[in-house]
């Protein structure tokens, strides 16, 4: 049963995962009409002890990619390999088991807590199903130390989500996910839902727990600042699949791939002379839909660097180009070294056609990821 | 430095000032509760082809300023106090029918969240021709001409055949620049944009934000910018305001504020923002507690309870007096007694956006 590489290596290794979620139509009968490709082949791997930071935009399949590694979606293709196990092999019990050591911090802290549960009901649950604790008096002392570690006083034990601010129920979240002792923790957009005063507090939070707990974070965020503050390695994804892979510090001092480039330069920072100085790259149009991708670069439709050859058809690998940076463009040698110049988002528009958006039979319903809806569309 | 050292907030009749708020205060009422003061005394001008930041976190009344502004308020429940002039013109107790006159043809506004401020039932086209035939005297089809006009100026592709189309049919970045479109249709001499960036994701944020930037420049509108995202207020706003529980309690021009940023809690929330261009291990340093601490304002500095630099005298009880908004060298007000201190000669950067 258990593998030799259990306890050694990356401990979690994502390879040729694809997510395709069916459009259907119809009322009588139930036919397919075509797939929208969430999560489209992406390799990663992920050290223990570190932090892996997924970034891109809405639509782009990050937070699916999260769900299908912890199999809240079912992967349609690949392997996700956590701690020396085929998470995707299992099922049942041995399932239940694994997702013990792998937890999840939702986006939404009011949305993923139950109203009518009070927070000791809502952090006991999970050891009471594991079966961990020892007892009631175990899950008590558990309970409070959880509390404690996520800074929140014992008083919160009787009170109901509704009672707390937005920070303060994201630190009810983080306490769930930590009380069965995870090895890895996978946050889905942790802070996008708070305050900016607040959203350092829980920044803050996760980094200390992370260092005192020796968890494996896997942080699935649109804010570049803060994946790059907490993040070991950044992965950038757009249109179901990596694009860009590096170190953190190496991702943002040398960007490689246009879309990273286009990504940075889009942030602004929260300094007037910096603002004034740094380059903009400005994108044209929307995310094309992910139902009708386009052909062979998937950014080739909003490339400012986009050239007459390859980018049209042929799909670019993710290549290493410098150690452990990874990226997925043909050009990016010449882009670094300044040998190609960008064209300005209405030239990139004009080339493209005058309608920027990929049109088809399956627009409509693919609109939902397009819109920014961050769910997957449900199956039935 | 000196020449622009004239004190805002003010009466100030020399300024071309397009909008000019005194005192403006919304009380919300209900039977049986304590009233809630949302908006506490704000003032602030804003002169045409000038932009004005309102920055604060949820809470902090900057949405309720901009709906008073715009008379957008029910009547039931609510006490609007103060004065807000609009180029001449008294809009706090206005009568409906100057209220409408104004709004859409002079003033206009950019909602946060484009779904929700567009009717789901009708085409996009309609929805910008109904303010052009409204306001400007136009027939149908010299208003859809304009329209397609106006979609194909906010860079909505094919203006056309998007007049057709219902809002679901549209991307969230395309339904902003439609709404924006919407705004724009009569040339208003002042905008209102709430959170206009916030639902999106940063590449259209980036395309939106230049939009309204060449709109400010181009055609000399007043934009009053409603954000929670300081990176978006150094980039765009000439002047900002920072507000806290209802109040402002900072002003100043954007480089002075981002330089030198006097109020414990201007600079908590800079030095809690994690920075694109700064190294993995700057630490962070959050404010402590969240908003839902602040005490009101007649007892007290509503930010002393989170604050660090919170002295006995920051409470009204000990000092005598609630803390005022104060005159704070050129250019700049401070509502705080015990401000953060810069060592006067600032670094090279700071001192050449200072200058400005």
């Amino acid at each position: 049963m258990t593998p030799p590489e259990q306890g050694t290596g990356p401990l979690l290794r994502v390879e040729g995962l694809e997510v395709h979620f069916p459009i259907r139509r119809g009322v009588v009968f139930d036919r397919t009409v075509g797939h929208v490709r969430a999560v489209d082949g992406v390799d990663l791997s992920i050290d223990r002890g570190t932090t892996y930071g997924l970034v891109g935009e809405s639509g782009c399949g990050k937070s699916t990619l999260g769900r299908a590694v912890l199999r809240l979606v079912e992967p349609t293709a690949g392997r996700v390999v956590f701690d020396g196990t085929d998470v995707a092999s299992l099922a049942g019990e041995p399932l239940r088991h694994m997702r013990r050591r792998m937890q999840m911090v939702f986006q939404d802290p009011l949305g993923s807590l139950d109203p009518r549960q009070n927070v000791e009901s809502l952090l006991s649950e999970p050891l009471r199903a594991h079966g961990l604790g020892g007892g009631r008096e175990g899950i008590a002392a558990k309970i409070r130390g959880l509390l404690d570690a996520v800074g929140l006083p014992a008083a919160a034990l009787r009170r109901y989500p509704h009672e707390f601010s937005g920070g303060q129920r994201q630190r009810i979240g983080i306490a769930r996910a930590i009380s069965l002792e995870p090895d890895l923790l996978i946050a889905d957009e942790p802070v996008s839902a708070l305050d900016v005063s607040v959203q350092a507090q829980v920044v803050n939070l996760l980094e200390e727990l992370q260092q005192r707990l020796g968890l494996t974070f896997l942080v699935i965020a649109h804010d570049l600042a803060v994946v790059r503050h907490i993040s070991d390695v950044v992965g950038v994804m757009y249109l179901g699949s990596l694009v860009e892979q590096a170190p953190s510090d190496a991702i943002y001092d040398q960007p490689l791939h246009p879309y990273t480039r286009a990504l940075m330069s889009a942030v602004p920072v929260p300094d007037p002379v910096v603002e004034e100085r740094r380059e903009r790259i400005l994108l044209a149009g929307d995310l094309p839909s992910p139902a009708n991708p386009p052909s062979g670069c998937r950014f080739h439709t909003r490339c400012p660097w986009r050239q007459e050859t390859r980018c049209d058809d042929e799909a670019p690998a993710l290549r290493e180009l410098a150690p452990g940076h990874l990226v997925s463009c043909h050009w990016a040698e010449e882009i670094r070294d300044g040998r190609l110049a960008p064209k300005s988002p209405e030239e990139v528009a004009a080339s493209q056609g005058v309608s920027i958006r990929a049109t088809g039979v399956a627009d409509i319903e693919s609109d939902a990821l397009v819109q920014g809806v961050d769910q997957p569309i449900e199956r039935t | 430095m000196s020449i622009e050292a004239v004190p805002t907030g003010g009466a100030d009749p020399g300024q071309s000032s397009v909008l000019e708020v005194e005192e403006l205060a919304v009380t919300f009422t209900r039977r049986g509760e304590a009233a809630t003061r949302a908006v506490d005394g704000v003032s602030f001008a804003v002169a045409a082809g000038e932009t004005i930041g309102l920055v604060g976190e949820s809470g902090c009344g900057k949405s309720v300023t901009s709906l008073a502004i715009m008379g957008l308020l029910p009547r039931r429940g609510v006490q609007v106090s103060g004065s807000v002039r609009f180029g001449g013109t008294e809009l706090v107790g206005a009568a409906d029918r100057t209220l409408r006159e104004l709004r859409g043809a002079d003033m206009a506004m950019v909602f946060q969240d484009p779904l929700s401020s567009l009717n789901p039932t009708v085409p996009i086209g309609t929805q910008v021709t109904e303010v052009l035939v409204e306001h400007e005297d136009l027939n149908r089809k010299q208003a859809t001409a304009e329209a397609i006009d106006l979609l194909d100026r906010v860079g909505i592709p094919d203006p056309a055949r998007r007049l057709k189309e219902y809002p679901h049919q549209l991307s969230g970045g395309m339904r902003q620049r439609a709404l924006i479109a919407m705004a724009l249709a009569c040339s208003p001499r002042l905008l209102i944009a709430d959170e206009p960036t916030t639902a999106l994701d940063v590449t259209i944020q980036a395309q939106i934000l230049e939009l309204l930037r060449e709109l400010v420049q181009g055609s000399g509108t007043a934009l009053v910018m409603i954000t929670h995202d300081l990176g978006v207020v150094a980039g765009l706003c000439d002047r900002v305001h920072v507000m806290y529980a209802g109040k402002i309690i900072e002003s100043a021009d954007r480089h002075d504020l981002f330089a030198r940023p006097r109020q414990p809690y201007t600079g908590g929330l800079l030095a809690s923002v994690p920075r694109l261009d700064a190294g993995r291990g700057t630490p962070l340093t959050p404010i402590r507690g969240s908003a839902r601490d602040a005490i009101p304002w007649a007892e007290g500095c509503a930010f002393a309870p989170r604050c660090d630099n919170a002295q006995d005298d920051c409470l009204t009880e000990v000092s005598g007096s609630t803390v005022p908004l104060e005159y704070d060298g050129p250019g700049r007000e401070l509502r705080c007694r015990h401000p953060l201190t810069h060592p006067p000669v600032a670094s090279g950067a700071t001192a050449s956006g200072a200058a400005r």
